[in-house]
């Protein structure tokens, strides 16, 4: 854990622990429009989880592991920030992860990539 | 191909799918991850802090609990629109809160065994064979690429029911481990289609 060790996780979301959004730990989250005016405001956590979407899509997992900010925390942070349109959550382009098509394209790239 | 869908935002619309790595502590999990992510396994203490509610219902904890587990996962961009996550951590019993978080959206699961240490393994099964709804295969890891224990043995010692499929495989090996991810999938496929699916499966 890099993030700060002398704050309670929940502090920095107000106490919150849930968000709106639905993220999987695998669901891709980015910025559309990287605002480094918006980034300075911000507190660090939240900032270096917006600095980090805002060089590529990554999921919730990697943001928090790369961040050093639990996934709780993670979560909540980038729930707001989506909310604000500060960052996107990748919708789900298939509407089950049991999906044929999703299925068939991922069985395809593996076979290619072996 | 062809799925890329709507062009009015600006970044192209990946999209990712997951596939979970179960296993005891020391199965090979970490090895198929690497042998196959285009990054090194990322190795994390997740850090899970949440409601001890949503958190550990079985215990009946109040407050907030706070639980680290060591995971690892990996990465294949498949296409320019679609990126398969790996994910793998202990599967001890007490780690099942983090599991339920880390199998939702999952589209398969592997379970990996080690026949020297197969114990190691059972939470994992029991795991997904009762407390899931991801379908899974079970994998025995060959561990010098030599297959001590005929399946058939594996499969009753494991008390797996028919529908299971259980592979061999070589964690190091990145063919072998392509393999044993698409019989997965294959399975989910199977599992879920149309028409076979006996009951309801959630899929979130």
């Amino acid at each position: 854990m890099k993030g700060n060790p002398w704050v309670r996780p929940y502090v920095l979301t107000s106490g919150r622990t849930t968000t709106r959004h639905r993220l999987f730990m695998h669901t891709l989250v980015s910025v559309p429009d990287f605002d480094p005016a918006f980034a300075d405001r911000l507190p660090p956590e939240a900032r270096s989880l917006y600095e980090r979407a805002g060089t590529t899509a990554e999921s919730v997992a990697e943001l928090s592991a790369h961040c050093g900010v639990s996934l709780g925390v993670t979560r909540v942070l980038i729930g707001d920030m989506a909310a604000r349109g500060r960052m996107i959550i990748n919708p789900d382009t298939y509407s089950s992860p049991y999906d044929e098509r999703l299925l068939r394209r991922v069985i395809h790239g593996l076979k290619e990539f072996a | 191909m062809g799925l890329k869908s709507s062009p009015d935002s600006l970044p192209p619309h990946m999209t990712s799918a997951k596939i979970v790595v179960a296993g005891g502590f020391g199965v090979g999990k970490t090895t198929l991850v690497g042998s196959v992510s285009e990054i090194p396994p990322v190795n994390t203490e997740a850090w899970m802090t949440q409601a001890a509610k949503s958190v550990d219902p079985e215990t009946g904890a109040t407050g907030k609990a706070t639980t680290t587990v060591a995971m690892d996962f990996g990465r294949i961009t498949l296409a320019e629109d679609l990126v398969l996550y790996l994910f793998g951590t202990p599967g001890q019993a007490r780690f099942w809160p983090m599991w339920d978080d880390l199998s939702r959206g999952a589209s398969a699961a592997v379970v990996l065994v080690d026949t020297r240490r197969l114990d190691t393994s059972f939470a994992a099964v029991n795991y997904f064979e009762n407390d899931s709804d991801v379908p899974f295969i079970v994998a025995v890891n060959l561990f010098d690429g030599e297959q001590t224990h005929r399946l058939a043995e594996v499969r009753d010692a494991l008390q797996l029911t028919a529908e299971v499929p259980l592979v061999a495989c070589d964690a190091r090996d990145r063919g072998s481990a392509v393999a044993t991810l698409t019989a997965a999938l294959t399975h989910t496929m199977r599992r879920t289609s149309v028409g076979t699916t006996p009951g309801v499966l959630a899929t979130r």
